[in-house]
């Protein structure tokens, strides 16, 4: 548990600042949600008539003017984005920093096997996942009240509960990858998930590229889809799955026998 | 039974050399020295045994015990000092000295406290802050806090200054009296002629000698000085030539009485035939290829 408790540390300002942020943006897109709806009449209609741009964040699907569409693409956009973002910056560094910041030195050579620490730090990037994730919800829950919406809880949560298995997913991938690297290499976790994001909107686009909802995780954790059919789409949750075991297997192949540098 | 031993241990960096075929044996008890120029293999070798790098062949026992399999258990009994010092910069000296005990699931405040009363080290500032001689304080303190059975040092004086390298053996030889047994690399050959009972020489990745320091000190080498001449004739087995001031001085290492058959046929008015310093019997080890 030391390293864990070490990890939460060291990543105690980082969390926050995250959950911050995430909490802020998403918090304010429901409070100003009074304001738009007694303008949303026509802009509902404009926001379902765009085209590719409807189709591409999916906004066919759902009714803009409604609180429920409304919060499940600005749902999408923000805690989607921002967890990924975040999941990915924490998975891609979970091995490797310890070789940019030279501690893997001193970590390595006191008596912990290197299959404890990748149980340690794992269980580390799942819990600050899950807690930027609690303390998201619970904020969101309290604009909504505040706003007194109906809101459909059942759906919100689906909402928030996609959002974590993606971010769990890529989490786990990008851990995987860790692995490998030597030194800092957060560009290749955001550009990751933003290539993740982008595959979606691109596969929203046109039917000829579905195959493209197999490998993105944004394909199961798509908020229009989660909102108008009530249930995540479990043939693309399937593969993100195998990706995420196969992320953390990679891990724990790779780095045993990795060499310190 | 050998507390390390390592047989034909080789590690290459993809096709790079970092140590070939390396023998060492270091009985319990000693204080050995590991010594040779930067980038000799020093470093690999302590590395390999240390599990932070695999050997590409060959293979290594410390304590009895393999290092590949039993990897956890031998660095429990280990105490390790780093040449360069690295810990999480954000964090106070003293939570890294709790870290590193909880990392070994034992309470070493009290033996912390002394050794930072020695060393001077000041537990409330952060990491961040030190020099490169605290950072290294906290890296001994780290390896020496929890009292361990063996201690493997890499390069430990660097970046301390002469009275902390003095109080840092002084800590070390009363540990190895104890009964630990002291390991340490380094290049500064007077500490290692000072403090250590055995050492061995690694260069360009081999092993070239293994020995105690006394037999070391004793290799048949001579050294030569001639006072009144001014040039030497062509003599065998002779090396480190230096002529100035009327003065000749020479390496030789042939037998005694070749030599003193040449010297009577020269002219000269005093001479001093003594044991090398152990400095020049490492700078031949260090240089051999350079010799005529």
């Amino acid at each position: 548990m030391t390293i864990f408790l070490h990890e939460l540390k060291r990543n105690k300002l980082s969390l926050i600042l995250w959950s911050a942020i995430v909490s802020f943006m998403l918090g304010i897109c429901i409070l100003i949600y009074p304001d738009m709806s007694s303008q949303m009449g026509q802009i509902s209609d404009m926001f379902a008539n765009m085209g590719s741009f409807t189709d591409a964040f999916g906004m066919d699907q759902v009714n803009f003017g409604e609180f429920s569409g409304y919060f499940a693409i600005e749902c999408g956009n923000v805690l989607g984005m921002g967890g990924a973002f975040f999941a990915a910056i924490l998975g891609i560094s979970a091995l490797s920093k310890e070789e940019r910041d030279k501690t893997g030195e001193f970590l390595l050579t006191h008596p912990i096997s290197r299959y404890q620490i990748i149980s340690e730090k794992l269980f580390s990037v799942i819990t600050q996942i899950t807690l930027l994730n609690l303390i998201v919800l619970i904020v969101s829950i309290l604009c909504i009240l505040i706003i007194g919406e109906a809101a459909s809880y059942k759906t919100l949560l689906l909402l928030f509960l996609s959002y974590y298995l993606l971010q769990l997913e890529i989490a786990c991938i990008t851990f995987g990858i860790s692995a490998f690297l030597r030194g800092s290499s957060l560009g290749i976790g955001l550009a990751l998930a933003t290539g993740f994001y982008f595959l979606n909107i691109i596969s929203n686009l046109t039917e000829k590229v579905e195959f493209l909802k197999f490998i993105t995780p944004f394909a199961y954790a798509d908020g229009a889809q989660i909102t108008s059919t009530q249930s995540l789409a479990v043939k693309y949750f399937i593969p993100g799955c195998i990706y995420a075991i196969i992320g953390v297997a990679a891990a724990y192949y790779q780095y045993p026998k990795k060499d310190i540098t | 039974m050998y507390i390390i031993q390592t047989e034909n241990l080789s590690k290459y960096y993809g096709k790079a050399r970092g140590i070939i075929d390396v023998n060492l044996k270091v009985e319990s008890g000693d204080f050995f020295g590991f010594i040779g120029p930067n980038g000799a293999g020093k470093s690999t070798t302590i590395r390999t045994l240390l599990g932070l790098i695999s050997p590409t062949s060959g293979k290594a026992s410390v304590f009895g015990m393999d290092i590949v399999k039993n990897k956890t258990e031998i660095l429990s009994k280990i105490g390790y000092l780093p040449s360069e010092g690295n810990f999480y910069s954000g964090m106070k000296v003293a939570d890294i000295l709790a870290l590193s005990a909880n990392l070994r699931k034992k309470n070493c405040e009290k033996e912390a406290a002394i050794l930072c009363k020695r060393l001077e080290l000041d537990v409330s500032r952060k990491i961040g802050e030190l020099s490169l001689g605290n950072r290294k304080k906290v890296g001994i303190v780290c390896a020496l806090q929890h009292k361990p059975d063996l201690y493997i040092l890499d390069e430990p004086t660097s970046g301390l200054d002469p009275l902390m390298q003095r109080e840092l053996y002084a800590i070390l030889c009363e540990r190895n009296e104890e009964g630990a047994t002291v390991f340490l690399s380094s290049h500064i050959l007077s500490e290692v002629a000072r403090y250590c009972k055995h050492a061995a020489i690694i260069r360009e990745g081999k092993i070239m000698i293994q020995d105690s320091i006394s037999k070391l000190g004793h290799t048949g080498v001579k050294r030569v000085t001639l006072r009144g001449i001014h040039e030497l004739p062509a003599i065998e087995n002779i090396r480190d030539i230096k002529i100035e001031n009327n003065t000749a001085c020479f390496l030789y290492s042939g037998r005694g009485d070749l030599l003193t058959q040449i010297l009577s046929t020269l002219s000269f008015e005093d001479i001093n035939i003594s044991d090398p310093n152990l400095d020049e019997i490492f700078m031949h080890y260090y240089a051999k290829e350079e010799t005529p």
